[in-house]
């Protein structure tokens, strides 16, 4: 089996497993969510405003949570040893872990999100707009954390240290995104100005993601 | 207040009380005949609980380990 | 066969493989009875028809607190008295505890639309079941994280005894609080003030609920018995290779 093909699979295999990540993402982001309105009152139109943002926030925490097990496990048991020492080039390799990392956490969150919009009183325009925000964002949300989560490999408690270099570059994303999300709904500005720059920032970062990473790990693991 | 209206609901709620009943049974009952599988594949294999010898009597730790 | 007995999982197999099968029985029977008695109810007053949800939002709530209640006491029984099927218990009743109680916010959001214009309020009554929500999934987090099911079950244990104070918080709510859900008007002092004719119905729903709840629970047991005995003997062999 073609050998990039075999790490998507068995990436998505260890996070649907026992430990795993996948729908402890979306436990988090339905945590989060509950949390907001005992911090800014259960006024629901107040929560109707900020909705959008709350849930890309919820978003971009619960995404951040599953990236800290993206290398460090493999770090730990050898087997990134293995994948820096084999022919498939690392970047590709790396791309992979990606999108296995947003098959399992960014996809089930896309899901979720109408669903808890719920909570916050977002009307069907409001959920449709901040699904597909979700859909085109959350990948470069795995994209850009990557690079970070290299940074921190071969650190043992690198959670925070990843959560710190992670966050500012993630910034233009949610930026973009709550933008769209809430100018499906308020306007002035049409919904595809932010929405295609939304699409850019997410295409860069497939690309921009994968090499920096890699090269963080070449740096790391010598 | 109409009640026209209010059957989608009402129907609504029925059928995710189906569907959340219906996956419990099927849960339960899925999961029950793949433990049964792996015992039965196990057993083919030879492994049986006997295949450790027992002092005599069981423990708690035993019988928790039976568990 | 006195109930210490019970404490043998073997045993318990044999109890249980006899048992489901005639209480799966009676479920159903009751559940026909309750579905068509429900059917049948009349439609109150001022709600209309949609008084109908009450059949499934209410007992889905009593069976959400019960699942945490079957935890709870076996909780204790893992803490104090060490009891092997406390812990066994204790894993099977988190899914259905957290099924009912999902039904039961699911059912309340559809009832809400129409009687309050809303699917979702954060008044106390809904915010702490959604709570008790959040703390079924993550006791099943804990179950499905911790490899060693009698670790697992220690931390599991703790997580449940603290989150048992949700149960009274969310049955006051509704006294303690200002709340858009109604108040109680089925277990209160000076009786309940819902008219027989829809009251049977639900008491009956109530009863084909628990007896569901029941049977689930003796199968998922027994579920989770044969999966340790897979557990045991996988890693039986496994050590017998090395």
């Amino acid at each position: 089996m073609n050998p990039l093909a075999a790490i998507l699979i068995r990436d998505m295999r260890i996070a649907i497993r026992v430990g795993g990540g996948a729908l402890m993402g979306v436990l988090f982001f339905l945590v989060v969510v509950t949390l907001v309105p005992f911090a800014v009152g259960p006024d629901l139109a107040l929560l109707k405003r900020i909705g959008p943002a709350i849930l890309w926030l919820a978003a971009l925490l619960a995404s951040l949570l599953a990236l800290d097990r993206l290398f460090t496990a493999d770090h730990e048991d050898g087997s990134l040893d293995l994948i820096l020492m084999g022919r498939a080039p690392l970047e590709l390799v790396v791309a992979m872990k990606g999108i296995a990392h947003w098959l399992t956490t960014g996809l089930p969150l896309i899901i979720a999100a109408p669903l808890i919009g719920l909570f916050l009183n977002l009307d069907p325009p409001a959920e449709a707009a901040l699904a597909l925000t979700l859909l085109v964002g959350t990948p470069a949300l795995t994209f850009i954390g990557m690079i970070g989560a290299a940074i921190a490999v071969t650190l043992r408690r690198g959670g925070l240290l990843l959560a710190v270099i992670v966050l500012p570059l993630t910034v233009p994303v949610l930026i973009f995104g709550v933008a769209a999300a809430n100018a499906a709904v308020v306007g002035p500005v049409p919904f595809g100005t932010p929405f295609t720059i939304l699409c850019a920032l997410t295409l860069a970062s497939i690309v921009v993601g994968p090499f920096a990473a890699a090269a963080a790990l070449r740096q790391e693991m010598e | 207040m109409e009640t026209m209206n209010h059957a989608g609901f009402i129907v609504a709620s029925y059928a995710a009380a189906t569907i959340v009943v219906v996956a419990l049974i099927a849960w339960v009952m899925l999961d029950f005949r793949a433990q049964r599988r792996n015992l039965a594949e196990l057993e083919a294999r030879g492994v049986t609980r006997r295949s450790v010898p027992s002092q005599g009597g069981r423990t708690m730790e035993q019988a928790r380990e039976d568990a | 066969m006195p109930v210490t007995d019970l404490a043998n999982p073997t045993r318990f197999l044999a109890l249980a493989n006899r048992l489901i099968p005639w209480l799966g029985a009676l479920t159903l029977i009751v559940f026909a009875y309750g579905i068509d008695r429900a059917m049948l109810a009349p439609d109150d007053y001022q709600q209309g028809a949609t008084v109908k949800i009450m059949f499934l939002h209410v007992p889905s709530a009593w069976l959400g607190m019960l699942g945490w209640g079957v935890m709870t006491v076996a909780a204790l029984g893992t803490l104090v008295w060490r009891h092997p099927l406390a812990d066994v218990a204790a894993k099977a009743a988190a899914p259905i505890g957290a099924a009912f109680t999902l039904l039961c916010l699911v059912t309340g959001s559809l009832w809400g639309r129409p009687e309050w214009g809303t699917y979702w309020v954060w008044d106390a009554r809904l915010t702490s079941e959604l709570i008790l929500l959040l703390l079924y999934l993550g006791v099943i987090a804990v179950w499905r994280t911790v490899e060693d099911p009698s670790r697992a079950a220690r931390a599991v244990a703790v997580l449940t005894l603290v989150g048992a104070v949700d149960l009274p918080i969310i049955k006051f709510s509704v006294d303690w609080w200002n709340t858009l859900h109604q108040g109680s008007s089925v277990f209160r002092l000076g009786g309940s003030t819902i008219d027989p004719s829809i009251l049977m119905p639900l008491f009956v729903m109530a009863i084909a609920f628990t007896l569901l709840f029941v049977t689930l629970q003796l199968a998922a047991m027994r579920n989770e018995i044969l999966r340790r005995r897979v557990r045991t003997l996988r890693l039986m062999q496994a050590s017998a290779v090395s």
